[in-house]
């Protein structure tokens, strides 16, 4: 074990993949030399040379096109998009290409190779660009997985799964958390299940979930609600696509109260999913109206982006409304 | 059009474009001397000392509000160092009312229009009196009174925006075009190709103004394209080209000035590639010294640009060490003076967060709101900035003033 924040762990966990299997590339816009502007792909280049960790031109949907033909030919590629704000020019490679190669061939070729990392989120006073949530996009797209984690620990681990995984991976990093997040990473290989939810703190009252660095947020938020009393079962999706409809569902049966929580905006966000799915497994079990704390129906703003966010008084108040309910 | 008949061969004769190497426009030595046989632009005193004002200012705005973000007063900085030629001389080119679409290092075509230290320094604080209602990071200026479009962070989007915006004012038959400004890297984007590919299919007077300045963040323009520039490109979609030294000032202007008049009289658009260097950090978060020398960065300080241009003025008699000095001290205290005046102004208001997603705000934002308010009256202490304001405590707004 040691002591990792969370771009070294994603670090290691590129060098791990990289050391292991020689078909495993890391590129994108700065990557090469300089490790990529936050330092994520550090020391890649020097340690494995020039074609297996490299810039590429700033065009991104040229880089998830150039990955989906690497992936297709059975190299292992990793490509960063520099933040997920900047996903969108890739939107068609993604959505029409990425998602649907295996499908549209009737499996004569896939892309399963490709893993695509971007940082998301807001909370570091990036504006409109540099703090969107883009994953409701994605998981309305079937053939894509997506995956967030929440800390160092889990990042090395869901990266190395989504690397080795049969199916191209989305693995959007929460950058609020990049240095912020330390905490002990085993040095070896490991990988953690996609697909699979974690119940982070059992309790009995009222379930709340969410993902990436939401994670941090529901837990000063729990340890208020807990204060007054409310016992609080926490989980962490982790995959957002596919998403683990067992053990939330049975969570809730357990609670009977819901709150979910994310950062991107309220309308068409992936709470809403889990919202429905969870209504028609738990209806009857269901003691008070499943609650969402989300961003605004808006872009993210910059001075105002205390008010526009989903921070702890909010859930915390969700979580007392939805025990009073 | 050109009408050249193709020529038909019997065996297989490849191309390498190695005909096409593009030469360079220069006119001004750094000693502020014309190259022989260059012909300086006509360009009036007047002219010439608000263009090098222009750059002064610049300057000396990056320089100080650099030194702002390193003291934490503010978040975020870009600067336009060593590239205020290229970014000025093109705007000084233009007539005042055709159109400029920006990347995000163009503040001097902004400080040429005549965007007040006061309206930079509010967009910077994103305070009340942002026209931007303190939505963007710094830098992302824009002026409706000045026709400057207002910045976007993702790279190249501008451009086929300008070809569009260009195709309107062809439509309006007003004889103004638009530029639009980019680097190197942004180039390299797809929407790149599709601008210059529609300007040329549809003979738009649009002025693409290429900052090839070496570096997209850390990628040096080796690794951004194997040609001989960006310049070459414009061969691809049958459209005029040059290449003009980013660093002088009567170069990029007369290129430009002559690019304007293509586009605006024949509908011809236009690429032009300045050749320049980013003697900055890309931004206040980067740190070249990962990825370049020193010995590198000394080499095009050796060229600056502003200097230059001093140079060129004093053999005139235009500017002495005098005016120097006095413009620096002046432009020094404005900046620190209309900072600290910006900095106290308070944030804009809570409204402002709901407003202009649409034309009129939808009913279940207005919903999302009302439950933002209560939210926030429950729990003042946790939104210091926006605890008093009227939307809050039931006290009457305060309009906003001025003409963006």
């Amino acid at each position: 074990m040691a002591k990792m924040n969370m771009l070294q762990a994603i670090n290691n966990a590129l060098d791990t993949a990289m050391a292991a299997n020689e078909r495993v590339l890391c590129f994108g816009e700065d990557v090469g030399i300089f490790g990529g502007v936050f330092r994520a792909t550090s020391n890649l280049q020097q340690k494995y040379g020039k074609s297996r960790c490299f810039n590429t031109p700033l065009v991104e949907q040229g880089i998830i096109g150039f990955a989906n033909g690497l992936a297709a030919q059975g190299s292992v590629p990793v490509a960063e998009i520099q933040f997920a704000d900047y996903i969108f020019p890739a939107f068609d490679q993604i959505v029409n290409e990425t998602a649907k190669f295996r499908y549209r061939s009737g499996n004569l070729f896939d892309v399963g190779g490709l893993t695509i990392r971007a940082p998301y989120g807001g909370g570091i006073a990036g504006g409109l660009y540099h703090s969107q949530s883009p994953e409701a996009y994605f998981a309305h797209t079937p053939g894509l997985k997506v995956v967030v984690p929440r800390n160092p620990h889990q990042a090395k681990g869901l990266l190395l799964a989504a690397i080795h995984d049969p199916d191209p991976v989305l693995f959007f990093e929460p950058k609020r958390l990049y240095r912020a997040s330390v905490g002990e990473v085993p040095e070896e290989e490991y990988q953690l299940p996609l697909g699979k939810a974690e119940v982070l703190k059992e309790g009995t009252d009222v379930t709340v979930l969410g993902w990436g660095a939401q994670m941090e947020v529901i837990e000063h938020a729990v340890e208020m609600a807990e204060k007054d009393g409310i016992s609080c079962e926490v989980i962490d999706l982790r995959s957002i696509l596919p998403w683990d409809v067992d053990t939330v569902a049975e969570s809730v049966l357990k609670t009977g109260r819901l709150v979910i929580t994310h950062e991107a905006p309220l309308t068409g966000g992936f709470a809403g999913e889990i919202a429905a799915t969870i209504q028609e497994r738990c209806f009857l079990y269901l003691e008070s109206p499943i609650a969402r704390v989300a961003g605004l129906d808006t872009p993210f703003p910059l001075v105002l982006e205390k008010e526009h966010f989903p921070n702890l008084l909010k859930v915390y108040e969700a979580i007392c409304d939805s025990v009073e309910f | 059009m050109t009408t050249t008949k193709p020529k038909t061969v019997h065996s297989p004769i490849f191309t390498d474009g190695a005909e096409f190497r593009i030469s360079t426009f220069k006119l001004l030595k750094q000693d502020g001397s014309l190259y022989k046989g260059g012909k300086a632009p006509d360009i009036s005193k007047e002219k010439a000392l608000r263009i090098y004002r222009a750059m002064v200012t610049t300057r000396i705005l990056d320089e100080r509000m650099l030194a702002a973000q390193r003291q934490g007063r503010l978040s975020f900085y870009m600067q336009c160092t060593g590239e205020e030629a290229a970014v000025i001389g093109s705007a000084a080119a233009l007539d005042d009312s055709d159109m400029i679409m920006a990347q995000y290092r163009e503040q001097g075509a902004l400080a040429y229009r005549g965007f007040t230290i006061d309206e930079f320094m509010n967009q910077l604080f994103g305070n009340n009196k942002d026209y931007g209602k303190g939505r963007q990071m710094p830098v992302h200026y824009g002026s409706k009174k000045l026709y400057y479009m207002t910045i976007s962070s993702p790279l190249a989007t501008q451009i086929p925006q300008a070809t569009g915006y260009a195709y309107g004012q062809k439509l309006a038959g007003e004889g103004h075009c638009t530029l639009v400004y980019f680097g190197e890297g942004a180039a390299s984007e797809g929407d790149f190709h599709a601008a210059l590919n529609m300007a040329a299919v549809h003979r738009v007077p649009v002025i693409f103004f290429c900052r090839n300045n070496g570096y997209a963040i850390s990628t040096p323009a080796s690794e951004q394209f194997a040609a001989d520039g960006v310049a070459p490109r414009a061969y691809g979609y049958k459209m005029d080209v040059i290449r003009v030294d980013g660093n002088d000032v009567l170069a990029v202007y007369q290129a430009t000035e002559k690019a304007r008049q293509m586009a605006v009289e024949e509908n011809r658009p236009v690429l032009i590639e300045a050749m320049t260097y980013r003697l900055a950090a890309h931004s206040s978060s980067d740190d070249p010294s990962g990825y370049r020398s020193k010995d590198e960065e000394a080499i095009w300080r050796e060229k600056d640009p502003i200097l230059r241009t001093q140079h060129w003025l004093k053999s005139h008699g235009w500017w002495s060490d005098n005016e120097e000095k006095e413009l620096q001290e002046r432009l020094r205290r404005e900046v620190l003076e209309t900072m600290k005046q910006a900095q106290k102004r308070p944030p804009p208001a809570l409204e402002t967060l709901i407003t202009d997603v649409y034309k009129e705000v939808p009913p279940a934002l207005n919903a999302q709101f009302e439950k933002l308010k209560a939210h926030i009256r429950r729990h003042p202490d946790a939104y210091p900035k926006s605890a008093n304001d009227p939307a809050i405590t039931g006290k009457p707004v305060s309009t906003q003033k001025g003409e963006a």
